[in-house]
């Protein structure tokens, strides 16, 4: 346990950061690299970079395709929820992150919600993974590591609540490795009170965020550059155009 | 929605259905005219696997598009019940995500970590001849590129992207239809998709001359490779032969505004199915218009009815060919144009015979950005418009089922099973509303809609929009033409009226066809509209279809016009409605 807590609480956390800066920002560079020279929108048409613009994040906000019209409405509930309620909870999370003594009062704000979101989370991560097994199509489509992912992350939750509501670490302890981590200074595990369900908790979030480079999980940062809704039709200048013919 | 319309979403899933549609391999005297290089013959198995992934790495990197959609799909499914060949056919692999994953497997194998290492777990599988042979080549040809997906994707991942980039790998280990290579073939020998040498060109567009005085009375030019023009219009080439009624509407409104137009033989077709095939195509077939349009120093170029020529001029043209030295539109701006500036003369009731739909062509919708133009035009010279159910228009069109390139007979039956949500939409609309007149924008639906319709038994008619123009449009001194003809018709009318008549269900004789009516709708109930079914002239003078006929195109000879009918549409592929465009009565 000694070698093995040590390990996920002093080494394995520089391991992760790397992987997951360096592996997002590979990606990244990967798509932003490669040309993309002819105009590909699909309409309803972004006529103009502004237009372009609120089409993307009315699609990462919203989720509008989904939403619209004849879309995938329950999916849409279930996708969303989860998504914001992922957001919220991260949010919650930089308690263990910012400020030396007390934390800045939005994040004191927004812990009530971000607790509600965490016991919240798991309804629509289980619709996602049983849609994966009930309906027939989705089902031909599904590959293990959608099921993996959907899993990881449920499993995630479910530690981090067991934490907060069983075994009970002490958060203050918490803060203390986080704030370390974040200081380059190693922790002496003997002068604080950690227990095996936040080592879990926290290896297991560890494995999450090693694994999201490598995975579909990148779609949070492909939907800003996919062509078919960042560019636009250059409608304005077409309309222009055959006003003067 | 109606029920109908909401039942086709509840597709069975069938595992396999797909596997039986496969497009006839090209052949080599085709495949080496490819502007994209290609072997004439498929490659041996042991090559083919470095070539494949060589082209598909090449791919990856020069599009964004599709290095991105190998990347983010998260595989919700959001898509799977928006693919007409899905909801069809019901195979998985038909679905556009499962088409992709087709190649996303086989990316993740090659060219990622996690496929490399972890293998089927995170879906990747190795290239193989086989994934080649029986999965891409099979199912990269039963996608339309209609785009549909992209439009309810929550990245907006689009299916065309994949499919191209599919066909493109493909192309460069020999795998690609014949119906794709002998349609680009023929356009950089002819000019056009379908083959139509200039000498015929040029005549069937002084026929449709003629046929527009015949109507009209008016002098209608249909202006062939002038040397110089302000205007160069790229018509689908089957809007020369099979779709005449389009290409007279649109000849007519040129008229109407006394326009500097011309056609030219050495492009003559908007088409350009470089779209289906490769980059390097697009490219070349869009050059054969750039070229006549410097030479004839034209300052505006118009693509006439035809959905993924609309696609290849307003996405690819500028890239590819730019900086333009034209401006460029399509024929429903410019009709619409006009419109709005009053500068057409039209009478809507001429389309009174008409209740219309209309199908977005998915090229022009979701490619083109023309939705409204083409519905403007349609209410402007129309009394009656209906819109199919608002799920399956605009945007949200459905395809016709044989776009992309699949309009190819050895894949009727996905051909049919494609059109199955079109043709439930319209069919609503015909049971709901008595339409009557399908507007479908584009050569390709005008190809595959009928038959669509004909095999899901829906009574509709397929036509242009320019064809309902050209009804609706009064050119200057029409109207005199047809008060005079009117006239002269009513005398021989006349005439004919005073012509000794006999009644054919009793052999009574009358003094003229009047009496021999009144007779008839007296005694045997016929009314006088159908005075035709009882009454005849006395001479009993040969009916037209009796008379001995002679078709235009080959000078055979026949006996009655029927014969030579069955002929035109056996022989020449002209269908018995359009007899008259090839049979004459024989002089």
């Amino acid at each position: 346990m000694g070698v093995l807590a040590n390990f996920v609480v002093n080494v394995l956390p520089y391991i992760t950061f790397i992987v997951f800066v360096v592996g997002v920002i590979y990606r990244i560079a990967v798509w932003w690299s490669r040309p993309s020279p002819i105009p590909i929108a699909v309409f309803p048409g972004q006529r103009s970079v502004g237009s372009a613009i609120v089409r993307v994040l009315s699609d990462v906000i919203f989720f509008r395709s989904l939403l619209q019209f004849k879309g995938n409405r329950i999916l849409w509930l279930g996708a969303w929820i989860f998504h914001i309620s992922f957001g919220l909870i991260l949010l919650r999370h930089l308690r263990y992150f910012l400020g030396a003594e007390a934390v800045p009062g939005w994040v004191a704000a927004v812990q009530g919600i971000g607790i509600a979101a965490a016991l919240v989370i798991s309804i629509p991560l289980l619709y996602l993974l049983l849609r994966r097994i009930v309906h027939a199509d989705i089902k031909w489509i599904s590959t293990p590591a959608d099921y993996f992912v959907l899993l990881l992350i449920l499993s995630v939750v479910f530690s981090g609540l067991y934490a907060k509501y069983f075994a009970h670490p002490f958060v203050i302890d918490v803060k203390y490795v986080m704030r370390s981590l974040m200081a380059l200074k190693p922790v002496d595990l003997n002068t604080v009170t950690l227990n095996t369900a936040f080592l879990v908790h926290f290896f297991l979030v560890q494995v999450l965020a090693m694994y999201i480079p490598f995975s579909k999980v990148m779609h949070l940062g492909g939907i800003f550059f996919s062509p078919t809704r960042t560019h636009h039709f250059g409608g304005e200048a077409h309309t222009k155009q055959l006003e003067e013919a | 929605m109606g029920e109908q319309l909401e039942k086709i979403f509840d597709v069975e899933l069938k595992p396999g259905a797909g596997e039986n549609y496969v497009c006839n391999l090209t052949k080599p005297e085709f495949a080496e005219k490819m502007a994209n290089k290609m072997p004439t013959e498929p490659l041996p198995d042991d090559q083919m696997v470095e070539v494949a992934l060589k082209r598909l790495d090449q791919l990856r990197k020069e599009r964004k598009s599709l290095q991105l959609y190998l990347d983010i799909c998260v595989r919700c499914g959001a898509c799977v019940k928006q693919c007409h060949y899905f909801l069809g056919t019901g195979d998985p692999k038909n679905t556009p995500v499962g088409r992709a994953e087709l190649l996303r497997k086989v990316y993740r194998a090659h060219f990622t970590i996690s496929g490399k290492l972890f293998g089927s777990l995170v879906g990747a599988q190795k290239l193989t001849p086989e994934i080649l042979k029986n999965e891409w080549y099979k199912f990269f040809y039963q996608c339309s590129e209609c785009r549909r997906c992209s439009v309810f994707c929550p990245y907006g991942i689009d299916q065309a992207e994949i499919t191209m980039a599919g066909r493109e790998v493909l192309n460069s280990v020999g795998l690609a239809t014949k119906y794709i290579t002998q349609v680009i073939s023929q356009v950089y020998k002819h000019g056009n998709n379908l083959g139509i040498p200039e000498a015929a060109f040029k005549y069937n567009c002084q026929f449709l001359e003629e046929e527009i005085k015949e109507s009209t009375g008016v002098d209608v030019k249909i202006p062939v490779d002038k040397e110089k023009a302000e205007i160069l219009y790229l018509p689908p080439s089957a809007d020369l032969f099979t779709n005449t009624d389009t290409m007279i509407g649109v000849a007519k409104v040129f008229h109407a505004v006394g326009a500097d137009w011309t056609m030219s033989t050495y492009a003559s077709e908007a088409a350009n199915f470089g779209l289906f095939f490769s980059y390097d195509d697009i490219k070349t077939i869009n050059l054969r218009v750039v070229e006549v349009a410097k030479k004839i120093g034209a300052k505006l170029v118009i693509f006439g009815e035809c959905g993924h020529a609309w696609r290849a001029a307003r996405q690819y043209m500028e890239a590819m060919n730019g900086p333009l030295p034209f401006k460029f539109m399509n024929i429903l701006e410019y009709t619409a144009e006009l419109i709005r500036k009053g500068k057409l003369k039209l009478d809507k009731s001429r389309n009174d015979d008409v209740i219309v739909t209309m199908h977005d062509p998915c090229n022009m919708a979701r490619a083109g950005d023309l939705v409204e133009e083409g519905r403007f035009i349609i209410k402007s010279v129309c009394n009656n418009f209906v819109d199919m159910d608002r799920s399956v228009i605009k945007e949200k069109t459905f395809c016709c089922g044989g776009g992309g390139g699949l309009l190819t007979e050895e894949i009727m039956e996905l051909r049919m099973k494609g059109g199955l949500p079109r043709a439930t939409a319209v069919k609503e609309v015909v049971e709901s509303h008595n339409v009557n007149y399908l507007a479908a924008p584009c050569a390709i639906d005008k190809a595959q809609l009928p038959l669509v319709m004909e095999h899901y038994e829906i009574p509709v008619q397929v036509g242009g929009i320019h064809d309902l123009v050209g009804k609706a449009l009064i050119l200057e001194g029409q109207e005199e033409f047809e008060a005079k003809k009117k006239a002269e018709e009513e005398a021989a009318k006349a005439a004919a009226a005073a012509v000794p008549s006999v009644c054919g269900l009793c052999d009574a004789e009358f003094a003229t066809m009047d009496e021999c009516c009144e007779h008839a709708e007296k005694e045997h109930k016929i009314s006088k509209d159908q005075c035709d079914l009882a009454c005849e002239p006395k001479e009993g003078a040969a009916s037209a279809e009796a008379a001995p006929s002679v078709c235009g195109l080959c000078d055979a000879e026949f006996a009655t016009m029927d014969e030579c009918c069955e002929h035109a549409e056996k022989e020449h592929k002209i269908s018995k409605d359009q007899c008259d465009l090839a049979c004459e009565p024989k002089k």
